[in-house]
C-alpha cells in the first residue's frame, strides 16, 4: 500500500482541519460493508422494538396464540412466514424473540462494558501490586468452565432473563477488561499523560478526562464484536434448556426447535437463522469498520 | 480398566466398512450386524451401573435383562412370569409359600452352576441396609423382609427364605400376594455371583468393580464382553446359559446415545436396528411416510399433573376438578405430542391385567366454569397467581404452553409456566414446593397397585400433601387379601376416591413410539417395554 | 524463561485452591443433590447412600476431606456411576476430546490461515471481501445448527459417512469441521488484521527493495508477525477446544470429556464436578503459560516479566 503523500500543490495552512472523530466517522462512511451492517441492525432493531404494535395491526397474531388445529404449515398468505407445531404464527415470534435477544445482546454487553471498563482502567492506571491482584483474579476466573457454572447459577436464581444478563454479561467482562487495560498501560506511557502528570493534575482526572476518551475507540469496537458472541452463548443456554421460559422465545430457542424439525419443518429453522445470521453480520462488519475507521490495533488483543 | 481401541466385531466392521469402500455403495453397519447376529441398540444414555441390586432404570434394566435371569423370566409378547432358573414351582393354598425347584443345568458365566443358595445369598445382599438397595421394597411381601432391611431386626434367617436344598428355594410371605410372580420378573429378584462380588470388595459396597467386563460373571443368556464409558457395551452369546441352543443372537451392541435426535440420525444411517423413542416432531412423519419402521405401542405408564393441595386456592376440591376438566386431553395428544399417546380420564391404564377403572374424570368446560365461580372466582376474576413447573423438556413444555392456553381460553385463567432443570424440579416436587407440577409413574410390574400405592397418606412419592383415610383404608385392605376380586374392588372404591378428590390431574398414558428395522424378528412391543434378547433375531435384509 | 515457568507453576497453586473453594461454596448450596430421584426411596436408603459418599458429615468436614483428598491426587468416586472414580472417567474421556480437538484446531488453522491470507495479501478486493464473508458464517452460524446440517448433507443424503459415532477414521470429519468453523473464521480475520499491519512496516518494503520475492516475505518475515494475534487468541480457545464441546459431543455422539462436564452438573455428581472444573483450570492454565512463550518467541519486543 503506497504511504501517504504530501499534497504539495496545496497551501499548508489552507488544510481543512478535521478532529480524530470526523475524520473517523469519514472513514466509515466510505466502508460499504459496514454502513450496510449498521443499516441492518437498525432496522431490525427498530423492527422487533415494534412487535407489539407490528403484530396487533400488521400481522394480527400474538407470538402465545396457539392453533392445535393447524399445526405446523409453511409459509403462505395467512401466515406469512410459516407456523410451529403448536400452530403460533412464525413471523410474530420472531419479532418477539428478536426483541429478548437483542435484549440480551445489549444489556449483558453494557454489564460487560461497565465491570469490564472500570476495572480494567482501574487496574492499568493503578499498576503495580494492586494490577498484579486484579489480573490474577481475572485470570482465576477465566480458568472457570463456563458451563458448569451457568447450570450451578441457574440453578441457584431461578431462570429469569435478569439472570441471564448477569451470566453472561459476567463471562464478558473479562476480556474486556484485559483489553481495556492493555490500552491503558500503553496509553499511560504516552507523552501527553506524562505532561499532564507534570501539570500537577489529579490522577482521577487524568483517568477520566484523558484516558477513558482514547480508550473509546476500541471500547466501541468490542462492544459491537461482543454482542453477536452474547447472542451466541444465549442460544447455547437455549441448546441446555436454561434460556428463556415458555411461551416467551428468543432466536436461540427457536433456531434450536427449529433445527430439530428442520427436515420435516425447514421454515421453523431457516427464518430464525437468517434473522440471527443476518444481524451478526452486520454487527461484525459494523465492528470490523469501526476498527478500521478508528484505525485501532485492536488485532494484536 | 475397560478395553480401549477396537474389539474384535469392530476390527470385523471397520474391516467390512473400508472394503466397502471402494464399490460405491456402502454397507451400513446394520446389514454387517445382520451377517455377524448382531443386534444394535440405541440405549438412551450411559449405564450408571450393571450390578441389578444397585442399577435402577430403564437404561441399566434394558442391558441387564441380556446378562441375568431369574426364578422367572418376563414373556416376550405379554411379559407373563416364565420359567427361568426355576424351572417349575408350587404354591401352598393359602398363597403364602411358594416353593421353587431351580434346574439342574443353570450354570453362572463362569461354569459353576447355580444354586438356590446363590438366590439366598443374593436376597440377603439386596436386603442390606447398608447396601442401600433403592428396590428393595420389591422384596417386601416376604415375612420380615422389611423389618430386616429398616434394620428392625439384624438376623437375616428369620426373614421368609429358606434353602431347602441346593436346587429348592422356598419363599414365605406375611400376606398372600397374587402379584408376586409378575413381581418377581423385576431385576430386583435377579441372582448376583456373591463369591465373585467378594473378590473385589465389601458385598456391600456400592464402588464394588465387580461388573466391569474383565470381572464379570452373570447367569444370563448373554455375558458381558465391552464397556466403554459413553461409548458402547457389548455382550456375547454365553455358551453356559441353560438354554442357549434356542437364543438366536450372537451378541448384543449397546449405545449409549442420550440426544434423540442424534439417535434417529443413527437409525436413519443405518447404524442401530432400533431406537427406543422417535424424537417427537418426527413421529407424524414416520407415521405417515414410512409405517414399517416405527411401531407404536401403550406403555404402563401414566403422565399426569400434581396438584400442591395445601396451597389456596388449589386446596379448594372445586378449583382442581374445574381445572382438570377444562382440558381436551385429544387435542393434546393428537395435536401435541402426537405419539399415540391414550387420553388418561383416571389415573390407572386401562386393562392392566385386567383392571379397568369405573371413576373417570369427564372434560366439561361448562361445568367447569360453574364450579370455578362457586368456589369464588366466576369467569376467573381474581384468581391468585398459580404456577405451572415442569423440568426442562421440549414435549413437556410443549403440552405444558398446550394446557396453558386451554385453561386462558376456558376458564379465563392465566397460570404462569416455569422450567427447572431435572434435579431442581425434583427436589421443588419433593419438598412440596409448587403449585402444579408436571409428573409421571410408570409401574415395576403389572399391576395397579403401584399406581394407587403413590398416593397413601405420607407416601415418599405421594408429593402432594394430600391424605385420605378412607383411601387409606382401602388400599391396606387390597395388600392384605390375596383375593383378585376383593383386591380390584378395593381399587375401584379408592380410584372413586382420588377421582373426587382430584389431587392430581390425570392427561395421558404413555405410548413408545419405538423405530425398529423390519429385519428384527421376534421382537414383541409389551406394556412394560421389556425386551426379550432370547426371542429376539435378524432376517436378511431385502433392501 | 526456567524463572518464569516456576513462578508461574507456584502461583497457580493458590489459584486452584480459591477455585476449588468457590466451587465447592457453589455446589453444595444449589438446590437439589445426587439422590433426588423420581422413585424417591425411603429415608433410610437415602441416608445410607449419603453417608457412603460421605455427605452426612457438616460442611466444613465435608470440605477439608475434599481438599485432602485433591491434594493427594484423587478426585473422588462419581456418584453417578457408582464403580467408577472420577480419576479414570477423565482418563477415559480426555484422550477423545483432546483428539477431537486437535483435528477441529488443525481445520481452524488451516482454512482460517489461509482465508486471513489470501484477503490480507488482495486487501479489499473479491478475494478479501469473499473468504471474509464465507469465514463469516463460521461465526454466526451456531455449531447446534451447522452440525446437523453436515450430518444430513453428508451422512444422510449422499452417505459418505455415519451419522454419530467415533469409531472410524471418517467420524471425525464432521465433527472437526463443525467444531473448527468458529474458530476458522476467528482465525481468519485476527490473520488478516495481524498480517495487514506487518505488511504496512517499513522492513517489509526493504525487503521487497532488495529483492525478495512474495512468498519468501510472506513466510519468512510477514507470517511471524501476522501470528501475533491468532497466538494470543489461540491460548484459550485451545483449552475450551481441547476439553470438548458439549455440544458437538452431543450431536455426534463421541464419548468425550465436554458431555461429562455438563451432565455432572445436570446430576449434582459433586466428585465429578470438582474434578471436571480443576481438571479445565488447570488445563487453562497451562495453555496460558504456552502461549505466553510463544509470544515471547514470535514478538522479540517482548520480554518475560
Amino acid at each position: 500500500m503506497p504511504a501517504p503523500t504530501l499534497q504539495l500543490d496545496e497551501p499548508m495552512d489552507n488544510q481543512s482541519s478535521a478532529s480524530f472523530w470526523q475524520d473517523a466517522w469519514h472513514r466509515l462512511w466510505q466502508n460499504k460493508l459496514a454502513l450496510f451492517g449498521l443499516f441492518v441492525v437498525a432496522i431490525l432493531s427498530l423492527v422487533c422494538f415494534l412487535a407489539p404494535l407490528l403484530c396487533a395491526h400488521v400481522i394480527g397474531y400474538s407470538y402465545q396464540e396457539q392453533n392445535l388445529a393447524l399445526g405446523p404449515v409453511p409459509p403462505n398468505r395467512t401466515h406469512w412466514l410459516g407456523t410451529d407445531p403448536l400452530g403460533r404464527d412464525l413471523l410474530a415470534r420472531l419479532l418477539y424473540g428478536g426483541r429478548i435477544s437483542l435484549m440480551v445482546g445489549l444489556c449483558a454487553t453494557a454489564v460487560s462494558l461497565v465491570i469490564g471498563v472500570i476495572y480494567g482502567a482501574v487496574s492499568g492506571f493503578v499498576g503495580g501490586k494492586a494490577d498484579m491482584v486484579l489480573m490474577r483474579l481475572v485470570d482465576i476466573l477465566y480458568a472457570l468452565p463456563f458451563t458448569i457454572f451457568v447450570i450451578l447459577l441457574t440453578v441457584f436464581f431461578g431462570q429469569n432473563i435478569i439472570l441471564l444478563f448477569v451470566a453472561i454479561g459476567a463471562v464478558e467482562w473479562l476480556t474486556m477488561a484485559r483489553i481495556v487495560r492493555g490500552q491503558v498501560m500503553a496509553i499511560k506511557q504516552q507523552e501527553f499523560i506524562e505532561a499532564a502528570r507534570a501539570l500537577g493534575l489529579r490522577r482521577r482526572r487524568i483517568l477520566f478526562r484523558h484516558i477513558l476518551p482514547n480508550l473509546l475507540g476500541p471500547i466501541i469496537v468490542y462492544a459491537t464484536l461482543t454482542v453477536p458472541e452474547v447472542m451466541l452463548l444465549e442460544a447455547f443456554l437455549s441448546f441446555l434448556g436454561l434460556g428463556v421460559q415458555a411461551p416467551h422465545s428468543s432466536w436461540g430457542v427457536l433456531i434450536k426447535e427449529g433445527a430439530e424439525m428442520m427436515e420435516e419443518y425447514p421454515w421453523l429453522l431457516t427464518y430464525p437463522a437468517v434473522a440471527m445470521a443476518l444481524t451478526l453480520f452486520s454487527l461484525n462488519f459494523l465492528g470490523d469498520g469501526l476498527r478500521d475507521a478508528l484505525d485501532v490495533r485492536g488485532s494484536k488483543d | 480398566m475397560t478395553v480401549r481401541g477396537a474389539s474384535l466385531v469392530q476390527i470385523v466392521l471397520s474391516l467390512g466398512l473400508l472394503l466397502s469402500c471402494g464399490c460405491g455403495h456402502r454397507q451400513t453397519l446394520v446389514q454387517i450386524a445382520n451377517r455377524a447376529g448382531q443386534y444394535r441398540v440405541a440405549n438412551g444414555d450411559e449405564p450408571s451401573d450393571l450390578d441389578p441390586q444397585i442399577a435402577i432404570g430403564q437404561v441399566e434394566h434394558d442391558i441387564m435383562l441380556s446378562l441375568y435371569e431369574g426364578l422367572v423370566y418376563g414373556d416376550a409378547k405379554d411379559v407373563s412370569p416364565r420359567p427361568g432358573v426355576a424351572e417349575s414351582w408350587d404354591i401352598s393354598p393359602d398363597g403364602l409359600v411358594y416353593t421353587f425347584h431351580l434346574r439342574h443345568n443353570a450354570r453362572w458365566s463362569n461354569g459353576e452352576p447355580v444354586t438356590a443358595r446363590d438366590f439366598y445369598q443374593s436376597y440377603h445382599r439386596m436386603l442390606m441396609p447398608s447396601l442401600g438397595a433403592q428396590y428393595s421394597y420389591m422384596l417386601y411381601p416376604v415375612t420380615n423382609a422389611e423389618a430386616f432391611n429398616t434394620n428392625k431386626i439384624t438376623d437375616f434367617s428369620q426373614v421368609g427364605f429358606k434353602v431347602l436344598d441346593d436346587h429348592t428355594l422356598q419363599l414365605t410371605l406375611h400376606s398372600p400376594a397374587p402379584y408376586l410372580l409378575s413381581m418377581m420378573v423385576h431385576d430386583s429378584w435377579f441372582p448376583v455371583p456373591v463369591a465373585t462380588i467378594q473378590k473385589f470388595g465389601a458385598i456391600d459396597d456400592r464402588a464394588n468393580p465387580w461388573t466391569r467386563p474383565e470381572h464379570f460373571v452373570g447367569n444370563g443368556p448373554f455375558v458381558l464382553k465391552e464397556w466403554r464409558m459413553n461409548s458402547h457395551i457389548l455382550v456375547v452369546k454365553s455358551p453356559t446359559y441353560w438354554d442357549a441352543e434356542h437364543v438366536k443372537l450372537n451378541s448384543v451392541y449397546f449405545d449409549p446415545e442420550e440426544s434423540y435426535d442424534t439417535q434417529e440420525r443413527m437409525f436413519r444411517s443405518g447404524q442401530v436396528h432400533t431406537i427406543r423413542q422417535a424424537p417427537q416432531s418426527k413421529v407424524a412423519f414416520y407415521r405417515k411416510y414410512k409405517p414399517q419402521l416405527i411401531n407404536i405401542y401403550p406403555e404402563l405408564t401414566t403422565y399426569f399433573y400434581r396438584f400442591n393441595v395445601t396451597r389456596p386456592p388449589l386446596n379448594d376440591k372445586r378449583v382442581r376438578l374445574a381445572l382438570a376438566m377444562a382440558i381436551d386431553r385429544r387435542a393434546i395428544t393428537e395435536t401435541v405430542s402426537r405419539a399415540g399417546e391414550i387420553p388418561a380420564f383416571c389415573l390407572t391404564p386401562p386393562n392392566t391385567a385386567g383392571y379397568t377403572a369405573a371413576a373417570r374424570l369427564r372434560e366439561d368446560v361448562p361445568q367447569a366454569r360453574r364450579l370455578l365461580a362457586k368456589a369464588g372466582y366466576p369467569e376467573g376474576k381474581n384468581f391468585p397467581n398459580v404456577t405451572l413447573l415442569y423440568n426442562t423438556m421440549q414435549s413437556h413444555k410443549a403440552i405444558a404452553e398446550a394446557v396453558q392456553e386451554m385453561w386462558d381460553k376456558n376458564l379465563n385463567i392465566h397460570v404462569a409456566l416455569h422450567n427447572e432443570e431435572w434435579k431442581v424440579y425434583l427436589d421443588a416436587m419433593r419438598n412440596t414446593n409448587y403449585d402444579i407440577c408436571r409428573a409421571g409413574w410408570s409401574a415395576d410390574y403389572i399391576d395397579v397397585g403401584t399406581f394407587l400405592d403413590v398416593f397413601i397418606s405420607g407416601g415418599g412419592n405421594n408429593d402432594t400433601g394430600w391424605s385420605n383415610p378412607e383411601y387409606d383404608r382401602l388400599c391396606a385392605l387390597a395388600a392384605s387379601t390375596g383375593e383378585q376380586a376383593a383386591r380390584y374392588a378395593a381399587f375401584q372404591k379408592a380410584e372413586a376416591i382420588l377421582m373426587d378428590e382430584m389431587p392430581l390431574i390425570p392427561i395421558y398414558i404413555y405410548s413408545n413410539p419405538r423405530l425398529i428395522q423390519p429385519c428384527v424378528k421376534g421382537w414383541y412391543p409389551n406394556l412394560l417395554d421389556c425386551p426379550n434378547y432370547r426371542s429376539i433375531y435378524l432376517a436378511p435384509q431385502t433392501n | 524463561m526456567l524463572r518464569f515457568v516456576a513462578r508461574r507453576f507456584f502461583e497457580t497453586i493458590p489459584v486452584l485452591v480459591i477455585i476449588a473453594t468457590v466451587t465447592f461454596l457453589m455446589m453444595r448450596l444449589a438446590p437439589g443433590g445426587p439422590f433426588d430421584l423420581e422413585k424417591q426411596p425411603s429415608p433410610e436408603i437415602l441416608a445410607r447412600m449419603k453417608a457412603h459418599y460421605g455427605l452426612d458429615k457438616p460442611l466444613w468436614e465435608q470440605y477439608l476431606l475434599q481438599m485432602k483428598h485433591l491434594l493427594a491426587g484423587d478426585l473422588g468416586p462419581s456418584s453417578k456411576y457408582p464403580s467408577r472414580s472420577v480419576n479414570e472417567i477423565i482418563a477415559d474421556a480426555f484422550p477423545v476430546s483432546l483428539e477431537l480437538g486437535c483435528e477441529a484446531m488443525a481445520v481452524a488453522l488451516l482454512l482460517g490461515l489461509m482465508a486471513g491470507m489470501v484477503a490480507a495479501l488482495r486487501q479489499n478486493t473479491f478475494w478479501d471481501h469473499a473468504p471474509m464473508s464465507l469465514a463469516m458464517l463460521g461465526l454466526c452460524v451456531p455449531t447446534f445448527v451447522m452440525g446437523p446440517l453436515l450430518i444430513s448433507a453428508f451422512a444422510l443424503h449422499l452417505d459418505w459417512c455415519n451419522a454419530a459415532g467415533w469409531f472410524f477414521p471418517r467420524d471425525r470429519v464432521l465433527p472437526a469441521l463443525t467444531l473448527g468453523a468458529y474458530y476458522a473464521a476467528y482465525i481468519a480475520r485476527l490473520a488478516r488484521g495481524g498480517l495487514l499491519e506487518v505488511l504496512r512496516q517499513d522492513f517489509i518494503r526493504t525487503a521487497q527493495a532488495k529483492g525478495a520475492g512474495g512468498a519468501r516475505i510472506l513466510f519468512r518475515h510477514a507470517l511471524r508477525g501476522g501470528m501475533l494475534p491468532v497466538v494470543s487468541f489461540l491460548g484459550p480457545a485451545i483449552a475450551g477446544l481441547l476439553t470438548g464441546s458439549f455440544v458437538v459431543e452431543t450431536i455426534f455422539g463421541i464419548p468425550g470429556l465436554g458431555r461429562f462436564f455438563v451432565t455432572a452438573a445436570f446430576n449434582r455428581d459433586y466428585c465429578m464436578i470438582m474434578g471436571s472444573v480443576l481438571f479445565y483450570a488447570a488445563f487453562v492454565i497451562a495453555m496460558n503459560l504456552v502461549v505466553d512463550i510463544a509470544l515471547v518467541w514470535l514478538n522479540p519486543k517482548l520480554r518475560f516479566e
